[in-house]
């Protein structure tokens, strides 16, 4: 007799959910009920105090939600999920289950811009600081932590170089301090990297992009891995002492593994109240259905477009690990030996007038501010998301003039070719 | 609550302080486990009626001391804090190595024990050959065979509904988290010595026979590791044996299945609370 768990692909499609009992349904009934009518007075109870297991309420939980949650839960190796409705609310879940004001968190600089203003703006206002370092600076990331520390944080793919996190040495230190790491795994989803495995604690999505994959919803997704010891730690009194907004309920106690997900449910949804819409639930879940299937398309394409661009006249850098120019080359070989995922930077020769030039004159490639859809994007931040920002600010950012971030999709890759290839010559003339 | 100390003997009571005055359900967890494989049947227990201790046997996660080397052991020392604790009238619930213990506490509490519930038992309760030599080379692939082998199939160590404790949970990975975390913080040999206690563990027909109050056994139909054949030779021994098969669970019945088992358990403990007296 054999012991092996379910393939990944196979768990794509199907963790979380066996055919519906209700009507024999084979793929996922959307549960579009705000609520779940309870069997009498004493399951209403058992319910509401956390000792049967069921939906009361959708802010909560729902039936197509948590479908989504437990085949994320399968994907990551870790102990559960909570689905939120966007990757800003997963980052926003995570960090108030942790801490309160006073708290302190170390983070990469490479950070996506919604989660360093989140960081850097929203939450200093609320007490909660940031300090920010270099992501290769490992001696940074120790020497940034302090008494008050309670989470280390980044991406698995920083913006906008694909910086590579690496996950084994910054989690030991987090470990050393006893510290959880969360990485944000937006850019490389399970199927390229599950960071679990190399010592992350937390991870959330945007499954807006690569795991909805076809830009038709927005949604974030929070997974545990249950390898985080709160209790050894001592540092997280949250999930470790009673709890007067819950029943002085002790969430270590209740669950050895899982008290931060206890926590982040009974208190996070039920109060902050970012949860996820079912339809949206069963939009991604299609998404995640392909997942596998999708990522091989978009990592081959994507090699197929660095390749091209990174031998062109007009192009002066390429921004991608696999390639030999890119500093974190050897580790991302280690970490992601599948692929660097399909998002990534390169810089045309030539003006800010240039860069427009090329946006404009693309015809396959969509221009617009989102990534990891099944179509392939573009966009120039100098003239969209950085342009009142001052060229040396630009500069510290890694960003120049002729920066063009592309999201590359799963049209035939020859397309892709041509129509980046029209655009260049565009920008050349420009100049 | 503690319930001795030097060393630590940890117990969950349930969300509710422990009342020695009331009946009593003893949980008591198998190998490379801990009181948290209860939550949802100990959780709801307290709060209808009953006190509960939930334990983390010695050398596992909360409770001191390094795990005990047999099944006689571990009961005496269970022994030692139920008698500290002040209940009287207990119910005892063990899963696969906990219900062995829980034949061994019966003897020693004959007055006490109003009841006694096997969960996923078997007798005698032999580990397979692959398994031990896995858990004396390869601690982190013994981990992994538990897992999948605790379940009804692979896939449904993935897909049950609902899964436990509540919506959003894994019941896979939180059980190999856990025997992780055991392995981790408890020392890569808990596993082994509570495979060994297993193994060697003999005096099962003579514990069943000499039990003075009803005994319940809970099995999984598509149990792997303890299958239902495997229970009979304790059932036949018992001198007022009940069984209860839960389709569609394997091991891990907590889990699998909570509200199966906690129904069973809820009318075991209604009957056998209402027929035992209070010990004086």
């Amino acid at each position: 007799m054999t012991a092996r768990y379910p393939g990944f692909d196979t768990l794509a499609l199907h963790a979380g959910q066996p055919p519906d009992p209700a009507t024999g349904a084979r793929a996922v009934p959307i549960y579009a009920s705000a609520s779940f009518v309870f069997e009498d007075s004493d399951h209403a109870a058992a319910l509401f105090n956390m000792e049967r297991a069921g939906h009361v309420y959708s802010r909560i939980s729902n039936p197509t939600v948590a479908v989504l949650e437990e085949r994320m839960a399968a994907l990551e190796t870790g102990v559960g999920a909570i689905a939120t409705a966007s990757g800003q609310a997963a980052l926003h879940l995570a960090i108030v289950t942790l801490m309160g004001a006073g708290g302190h968190i170390v983070a990469s600089r490479a950070l996506y811009g919604g989660s360093h203003n989140l960081l850097a703006y929203t939450l200093a206002r609320f007490g909660i600081e940031t300090t920010f370092v270099d992501l290769r600076d490992l001696a940074a990331w120790r020497a940034a932590i302090r008494p008050a520390t309670r989470l280390l944080f980044g991406e698995t793919l920083g913006n906008p170089g694909l910086d590579v996190l690496d996950i084994p040495a910054v989690s030991h230190i987090a470990h050393d301090h006893g510290v959880p790491l969360l990485v944000d795994s937006t850019f490389t989803t399970p199927w390229l990297m599950k960071p679990f495995d190399h010592g992350a604690d937390l991870i959330y999505h945007s499954a807006t992009k690569f795991l909805g994959g076809h830009g038709v919803a927005i949604g974030g997704v929070l997974v545990d891995g249950g390898t985080f010891d709160w209790l050894a730690s001592g540092k997280f009194p949250t999930l470790t002492e009673p709890y007067a907004g819950f029943h002085g309920m002790n969430f270590s106690e209740e669950s050895t593994v899982a008290p931060f997900l206890l926590r982040a449910r009974r208190e996070g949804l039920r109060d902050f109240g970012a949860c996820m819409s079912a339809h949206t639930a069963f939009l991604l879940l299609q998404g995640i259905e392909t997942l596998p299937l999708r990522m091989q398309r978009h990592v081959d394409n994507t090699r197929t477009v660095v390749k091209f661009l990174s031998t062109h006249s007009a192009v002066e850098a390429v921004a991608y690990p696999e390639l030999e120019s890119h500093p974190d080359r050897v580790l991302a070989q280690r970490l992601l030996p599948r692929g660097c995922g399909a998002v990534f930077s390169f810089n045309l020769k030539g003006s800010r007038a240039a860069g427009r030039a090329f946006v404009e004159a693309l015809r396959v490639f969509s221009h617009l501010a989102n990534v990891g859809d099944a179509k392939s994007l573009v966009i120039h931040p100098a003239s969209t998301t950085h342009f009142r920002v001052p060229d040396n600010e630009l500069a510290a950012a890694g960003i120049t003039q002729g920066t063009i971030r592309l999201s590359i999709g799963l049209e035939d890759p020859a397309d892709l070719l041509d129509d980046l290839a029209q655009a260049l010559k565009r920008a050349q003339k420009v100049g | 609550m503690d319930l001795l100390s030097s060393p630590r003997l940890y117990a969950y009571t349930g969300g509710r302080a422990f009342d020695p005055q009331r009946p009593t359900v003893v949980f008591l967890h198998g190998a490379q486990n801990d009181h948290s494989a209860w939550i949802l049947q100990s959780r709801y227990l307290a709060h209808h009626g009953y006190s509960v201790l939930a334990l983390d046997l010695p050398g596992h996660v909360r409770s001191e001391g390094p795990a005990l080397v047999s099944v006689e052991a571990i009961a005496d020392r269970v022994a030692q804090a139920l008698l500290a604790s002040g209940a009287k009238r207990l119910m005892l619930v063990g899963h696969s190595m906990g219900s062995l213990i829980s034949l061994e506490l019966a003897r020693r509490l004959p007055q006490r024990t109003a009841g006694v519930a096997l969960i996923a038992s078997a007798f005698p309760m032999r580990v397979s050959e692959a398994l031990l030599a896995a858990t004396r080379n390869d601690v982190p692939a013994a981990l992994d065979m538990i897992n999948v082998w605790s379940h009804s199939s692979s896939i449904a160590a993935f897909d049950r509904k609902p899964s436990n404790p509540g919506p959003g949970f894994s019941n896979a990975w939180q059980n190999l988290r856990l025997m992780q975390r055991i392995a981790r913080r408890n020392g890569p040999a808990v596993l082994s010595t509570d495979f060994a206690a297993c193994n060697a563990y003999a005096d099962g027909i003579e514990a069943a026979r000499a039990l003075k109050c009803p005994a319940l056994f809970v099995l999984g139909r598509q149990d792997l590791m303890t299958s239902p054949r495997s229970a009979q030779p304790l059932i036949e021994a018992c001198t007022e044996a009940s069984v209860v098969q839960i389709d569609g669970s394997g091991h891990a019945l907590m889990s699998e299945r909570p509200n199966e088992l906690l129904a069973a358990l809820r009318q075991f403990a209604a009957r056998v609370f209402a027929a035992a007296p209070v010990a004086g």
